[in-house]
């Protein structure tokens, strides 16, 4: 039987061969590689270029110069003779002060607002609704400004500086407080209270497995407060009951003793915080609303109070809904520690991409550094938080 | 347990209805919500006459910074003598019309987008989104069409702001759905490089970009070739919105069924043809108000331009209220509200935009 030479109808008609998807694919993905390391050899190349005309050597050997500039604020010691290393150290330090601080109180500050937000009472949820609005559609940097030039550098000197009970200053200079002196007896008394704490929450986690378990609730009141208060409260009696305190006092034209924080820290974390809490209530706000208003109407049903309903039903639940937004905004708190450079704040940008890359000229290395740095924290947020929703979205105890 | 036994009520309802029993559900339902309306009440009313006082009867509404000090509430009159600088910047006066011209321009395009039913709609949105550049830059830079040129670094105040934020919305919405694709390509090479960019951008802040487009792009480039310090910062913002973009472009394409694209495949589009005719527009209408809400931060954001030397409507207020001639601690909290106030009208404007925008596309989906 003669083999038919026409071509078989059920084939697909013949193509060319950079039709066929797979090595078009491959075409377009060698293409696109190639494209994207000829433009960045051409970069690399001009950078190298400029900087040999400019004469900076590149790479990180600067970091081990001298420093030769002061730091207002700082957790680490850092003197103008150390070296522009441990000036990144101090700034990573002051960065994440800020971010921790900021972030607690801007989730105290933001579950309040969210909570007050959906509460039954209308006066409360239209402050809480102007708060969020104003300061959410005002720019972080200019609340940042107000703070700092409007509300704080104005104030009076410290010679009549506002004070609370003679104990607390808020001046120009900044707010001084009381800084406690710890003794030996004292730093056994806090061991304690540290002790104490864990063993409470040992109890209730104890507690809470045995109510999953039967059914029973079991009282843990009485070990919160052996393990909060008797127990440090004992300890530090026992050893001589001594608490000093350094009072900040006012000698000559500012005040001396006690502990100090900065204008710049305090318009810092003042404006931070604000602004992200609004947008954290808003987050608290749809959580709550997002939890079905028939477990609200069960819980009711069952003669829980408001507040038990709030608190062990719609709580727990709008947590789940509430995270992956709100790690978003601590993540956009962290990043933007970075506008507190505008306010003399001493943190990375200013520290690094400000100060130190005008006196070494080394661009791209510092912009790296502090590009690397702010990457560092936002995983590690996101890691953190991810644990925290893994933990709050399983169901067991 | 007590609540639970109490007898049931047995005298009449109370009246269900009129002010008064709104004033009572709602301020007074029960003895502790009734304490907190009262302090609060009274913290109100300890706060607010003030604040109008300062703002509006003690204001000083014209006149010098003597007149501000001694007013001693807000100095509007320092608003009112450096207006033009807080909208025009240092832009010439006697060009200012082509600022004017070209905000009209604009205007008048978002009156097109506003409106609810104009003809060819479209075309008109897609034809000012790619007029609207060139007309903006000749009228604003000049140096076409026997216009004189004004140097970018004449520009400033609230015109300044809105460059950025129009050109900062205008070059992100490609730049981000191009990325947006490219992240759900199936070709590893170019969806690492998308994922790679979106992820870097969006973990470190815009002032690292910033400082990376005003410091860094002059070492990048070639000797002898300078870019304008402003179009540099146009860039750096236009890349860091776009990777923001791009996760709101991919919500909308994880939205579209996947109907819709073996649909398209089956009626012989091609990827390019599926994705503009088919997948795109369906996308782009569900994330519109997700998308807006990019832009009030894009607007929100500009004000970083200052801290790499340019004079946004922040940036010139700054300068006002630190210039000698208007020192005073009550020119600084005012310029401080009269900024907040203008960007605050942009941004509650446009959210309020995007709620209604939402319930808007809703009605059609509503089930």
């Amino acid at each position: 039987m003669p083999v038919s030479r026409d071509p078989d109808p059920m084939q697909p008609p013949r193509q060319p061969f950079w039709t066929r998807s797979r090595i078009r694919s491959a075409i377009i993905q060698v293409g696109f590689v190639a494209l994207l390391a000829f433009f960045v050899h051409f970069l690399l190349s001009n950078t190298m270029t400029n900087l040999a005309r400019q004469g900076i050597a590149s790479g990180f050997g600067f970091l081990e110069n001298r420093a030769g500039f002061d730091i207002a604020i700082s957790f680490l010691d850092f003197g103008r003779n150390d070296t522009y290393m441990r000036a990144f150290w101090t700034a990573v330090v002051n960065t994440l002060v800020l971010s921790v601080l900021g972030i607690a109180l801007a989730t105290v500050i933001g579950f309040m607002i969210g909570l007050a937000r959906v509460s039954p009472n209308w006066l409360i949820s239209r402050l809480a609704a102007v708060y969020i609005e104003t300061f959410r559609n005002i720019p972080l940097l200019l609340q940042l400004f107000f703070w700092y030039f409007a509300i704080l550098r104005p104030l009076p000197g410290p010679r009549d500086s506002l004070d609370l009970a003679g104990i607390v200053f808020l001046s120009n200079r900044g707010l001084y407080l009381p800084k406690p002196l710890l003794d030996a007896g004292a730093q056994l008394g806090l061991a304690a209270l540290g002790l104490g704490l864990v063993i409470a929450l040992v109890m209730a986690r104890r507690a809470r497995r045995y109510r999953a378990a039967t059914g029973q609730p079991r009282r843990v009141a009485h070990w919160w407060f052996l393990g909060l208060v008797v127990l440090p409260s004992s300890v530090w009696l026992a050893t001589g009951a001594r608490l000093d305190m350094s009072m900040p006092e006012l000698q000559g034209f500012n005040f001396r003793g006690g502990m100090v924080v900065l204008p710049e820290m305090l318009a810092a974390i003042l404006g931070l915080s604000i602004y992200i809490a609004a947008a954290v209530g808003e987050i608290v706000r749809a959580g709550i609303q997002g939890i079905d208003h028939g477990q609200t109407e069960a819980a009711q049903a069952m003669g829980h109070t408001r507040g038990q309903i709030m608190r062990y039903v719609v709580i727990p639940q709008a947590m789940r809904i509430i995270i992956p937004p709100l790690t978003t905004q601590y993540q956009s708190l962290a990043k933007n520690t970075s506008l507190a450079s505008a306010i003399a704040f001493p943190e990375i940008i200013s520290i690094i991409a400000g100060t130190t890359m005008t006196q070494t000229g080394q661009a791209v290395e510092t912009i790296a550094l502090a590009m690397l740095f702010y990457l560092t924290v936002s995983l590690f947020i996101a890691a953190v938080m991810n644990f925290f929703n893994w933990r709050v979205t399983r169901l067991s105890f | 347990m007590a609540e639970a036994t109490r007898p049931i009520p047995t005298n009449a309802p109370r009246a269900v209805a009129g002010p008064l029993d709104w004033v009572r559900r709602n301020l007074f339902p029960d003895w502790r919500q009734g304490l907190l309306t009262i302090v609060v009440s009274w913290l109100l009313l300890r706060a607010v006459p003030p604040l109008f006082d300062w703002l509006i009867l003690e204001a000083a509404w014209t006149g010098t910074r003597e007149d501000c000090v001694a007013a001693g509430g807000a100095c509007w009159a320092f608003v009112g003598a450096r207006w033009g600088q807080f909208i025009y910047g240092f832009y010439p006066p006697e060009h200012r019309w082509r600022v004017d011209l070209t905000m009209l321009a604009l205007v008048a395009s978002i009156a097109v987008l506003f409106l609810p039913r104009v003809a060819h709609k479209g075309w008109i949105i897609t034809g000012a989104f790619l007029v609207l550049p060139v007309v903006a830059y000749v009228l604003l830079h000049g140096g076409l069409l026997g216009l004189e040129v004004v140097p970018t670094d004449r520009w400033g105040g609230f015109m300044l702001t809105l460059v950025v934020a129009v050109a900062g919305m205008m070059g992100a919405l490609p730049l981000g759905i191009l990325l947006a694709l490219g992240r759900r390509s199936k070709m590893p090479a170019i969806r690492i490089f998308c994922v790679s960019f979106i992820e870097i951008f969006r973990a470190v802040p815009l002032i690292t970009v910033l400082f990376m487009a005003s410091v860094m792009l002059p070492l990048f480039l070639p000797q002898g070739f300078a870019m304008d310090k402003l179009l540099r910062a146009l860039l750096g913002v236009a890349l860091f919105n776009a990777a923001l973009m791009a996760e709101v472009v991919r919500g909308g394409l994880q939205a579209i069924p996947r109907g819709q694209f073996e649909a398209a495949t089956a009626a012989g589009m091609g990827y390019w043809k599926m994705m503009v005719f088919i997948i795109l527009p369906q996308a782009l209408r569900t994330v519109i108000p997700g998308l807006v809400n990019t832009y009030v931060a894009i607007i929100k954001d500009t004000t970083l331009v200052l801290i790499i030397g340019l004079f946004d409507l922040l940036g010139i207020v700054q300068a006002g209220i630190s210039s000698s001639a208007w020192l005073a601690p009550s020119v600084t909290t005012t310029g401080y509200v009269f900024a907040g106030l203008g960007f605050w009208l942009l941004c509650f404007g446009l959210s309020r935009y995007s709620m209604h925008l939402e319930r808007k596309l809703n009605t059609g989906r509503r089930r």
